[in-house]
């Protein structure tokens, strides 16, 4: 991990960057951009689940592949969650 | 839980270290928090166990007699989420995972001692909110929560029903946690990963589906307690969500589930198949990754619980082909336990005669379930009972006789004593019995067409024959149930003591003393030998062979 990643300070940043992105989803909320709309607020999602992943959770700095591996599997289960439930969206019968 | 016919000078062991409710609720030992996770659990099933009877009695007449169509509600309800969240799913990983994991892998301890003791105190506190809901109302949605009866239209305890499960997911989050980290960071020297018990590969599968899965339930239950507070639109067609979603996100933690109820009972088995035969296991590779295989493929197929519920019939059809795919690594450990026992030297001792239940109930349970993949048939007998017979068959006739199998097999290590062997093969019997007598009518009852949670059936009385042998049926199974509490709890003070390795079997934790000391093993165990090794246990030592007269 390198040197300013362990100071306090740093920290803050992030937390600050995930405060004001907070802001930013509440505020997209208020502004009707049709289908860009989920797409704005998923964005933001993951940007800060990935601060929090990346910074929080050691991950950017973890010299062991398991630990790598072990946040791989997650989002691929993840994928498998969102994938095979939207394959029945994609294809079921709305009328 | 002391051991007073323990002789003067008694060796120094877990149970006698220290005395006092102090030493228990603070204890960070494996081994304590397995037998305070042993009395919490048991404490849970005798109570789903009660709603359960009360379920069988009311179906014993046609006429809804017994209980309001309300009450019966809230009997099914609650029989299902106390099953499920407070006794299966901590069972086996729980009690037996917690108390074996260390000790099979040459640990003094798991990697989080605190961790384990929280894990069990937020159960408590989930346990302690699951009582106190059904104690001022309960639910009535079903142990499922399906939206949007529970967020839009049930007055019953839904939110706080969802808290306590959502406090307990993380006691099993926990435990799979320190169990994924265990298995990798503290195995003794020469345990690698090809000779590990395969009780522990079933446990790492299982881990990882309480890892991944449980945190998705935690959320939905979260979200139905978001909507039917804050009205947020998520599953309330009304508000613009979609019912079906909810179904979607309950179930892929929820079929998985049952997978963490039945990996670990597999992991049993493959033990007591192994030292009842006195033979390495047939194919240990295959039995291994199979559980991995079941983990993995389990999350695939969720969506046939949703078959007949309005999903897209392609997605249907991949869901019921994913689906058969779990059969194969079912198959898989079914026919090598089989293969084990070719040739074998094989005692019907009781653990082994757990063992045989389970692996003929499991059949049942699992080619049934096959049934229910195929999405024709699945139409036909959806939400009729032999869906319940069928994950009965898996969750108490697979799950619980693999429960009961290791707490037999396992309990001269655990509480340094011998449980009555007469008594435990009858016991065996009845369980068995009595189980094929509540749940068989059952599978015929749902292919003629009875739904289930139906309090009264007056206009088809003649199902009432079927119901009255499960009823009956119930009350043999509930004697099974009942009998080794009984003789396990007189083990520990008239049981004669237990040498350290009474079955003769391999394993580490027959290494270590009945019952163990605090940090298991008095010199950290160097593992050369493979796993299952009885050829190697049971040949003749050059000094000990017979002499040629």
């Amino acid at each position: 991990m390198s040197e300013h990643g362990t100071s306090i300070g740093f920290y803050v940043m992030i937390f600050l960057i995930l405060l004001v992105l907070t802001g930013v989803t509440v505020s997209a909320a208020f502004i009707n951009l049709g289908p860009l709309n989920p797409i704005l607020a998923l964005g933001i999602a993951t940007t800060k689940a990935l601060l929090v992943v990346l910074f929080f959770m050691h991950v950017k700095g973890a010299s062991e592949k398991l630990v790598k591996l072990v946040v791989l599997s997650a989002v691929f289960f993840l994928l498998i969650l969102l994938g095979l439930t939207l394959s029945d969206y994609a294809t079921r019968l709305w009328s | 839980m002391a051991m007073p016919n323990g002789p003067q000078g008694e060796r120094e062991n877990y149970l006698n270290k220290e005395y006092g409710v102090g030493s228990w609720l603070l204890t960070t030992d494996h081994k304590r928090i397995a037998l305070l996770y042993l009395m919490s659990i048991t404490f849970f099933f005798f109570i789903g166990g009660f709603f359960a009877l009360l379920i069988r009695l009311e179906l014993l007449t046609p006429a809804g007699d017994l209980v309001q169509a309300d009450t019966y509600n809230k009997l099914f309800t609650m029989h299902g989420m106390v099953m499920v969240f407070f006794f299966l799913i901590p069972s086996i990983p729980a009690v037996l995972g917690n108390f074996l994991v260390p000790m099979m892998i040459g640990a003094k301890d798991l990697a989080f001692p605190r961790i384990n003791l929280l894990s069990w105190y937020l159960y408590i506190i989930g346990g302690v909110m699951m009582l106190h809901c059904m104690l001022t109302g309960g639910v009535d949605t079903g142990w499922t929560f399906y939206t949007p009866y529970s967020t839009a239209f049930t007055n019953t305890k839904i939110v706080e029903a969802g808290l306590a499960i959502f406090v307990a997911g993380f006691s099993s989050i926990l435990t799979g946690l320190n169990f994924v980290v265990t298995i990798h960071r503290m195995r003794a020297p020469g345990m690698t990963w090809s000779r590990l018990p395969l009780f522990i590969w079933a446990h790492y599968a299982t881990s990882i589906i309480q890892l991944l899965g449980t945190p998705v339930v935690a959320i939905t239950i979260v979200l139905v307690a978001a909507e039917r507070t804050l009205h947020l639109g998520i599953f309330d067609p009304k508000l613009g969500g979609d019912p079906l979603l909810f179904q979607h996100l309950f179930w892929f933690y929820s079929h998985p589930a049952v997978y963490i109820m039945i990996l670990p009972s597999m992991g049993i088995v493959s033990e007591i198949i192994a030292c009842f035969s006195r033979k390495r296991i047939f194919g240990y590779n295959f039995v291994a990754l199979s559980s991995i295989a079941i983990a993995v493929f389990g999350f695939l197929v969720w969506a046939h619980h949703l078959f007949v519920a309005g999903i897209s019939i392609y997605a249907a059809f991949v869901f019921s082909l994913l689906s058969y795919a779990v059969a194969v690594p079912s198959a898989v450990k079914t026919f090598n336990w089989t293969a084990t026992l070719y040739k074998g030297s094989i005692r019907y001792d009781a653990p082994m005669l757990y063992a045989f239940g389970f692996i003929g109930l499991f059949m049942m349970g699992g080619l049934t379930g096959l049934f229910l993949s195929a999405l024709g048939i699945d139409v036909h007998v959806t939400d009729t009972y032999f869906v319940v017979a069928h994950f009965h068959y898996i969750m108490v006739g697979g799950a619980v006789m693999g429960y009961l199998g290791g707490m037999h097999f396992w309990w001269p290590k655990i509480s340094g004593r011998l449980y009555p062997e007469g008594w435990a093969r009858l016991a065996a019997l009845i369980v068995f019995i009595g189980f094929h007598l509540t749940f068989f009518p059952q599978f015929v009852l749902g292919y003629l067409g009875m739904p289930r949670r139906y309090y009264d059936y007056s206009h088809m009385p003649e199902f009432q024959v079927l119901n009255v042998l499960s009823t009956a049926g119930a009350t043999i199974l509930g004697v099974g149930y009942l009998l080794p509490m009984i003789y396990f709890l007189w083990s520990m003070r008239y049981g004669k003591p237990a040498p350290d390795n009474p079955w003769n079997a391999a394993g580490l934790e027959w290494k270590s003393a009945s019952p163990p000391p605090t940090f298991n093993f008095d010199v950290e165990p160097v593992v050369t030998w493979e796993a299952y090794n009885y050829e190697e246990l049971d040949a003749p030592h050059p000094q000990e062979a017979p002499v040629v007269r």
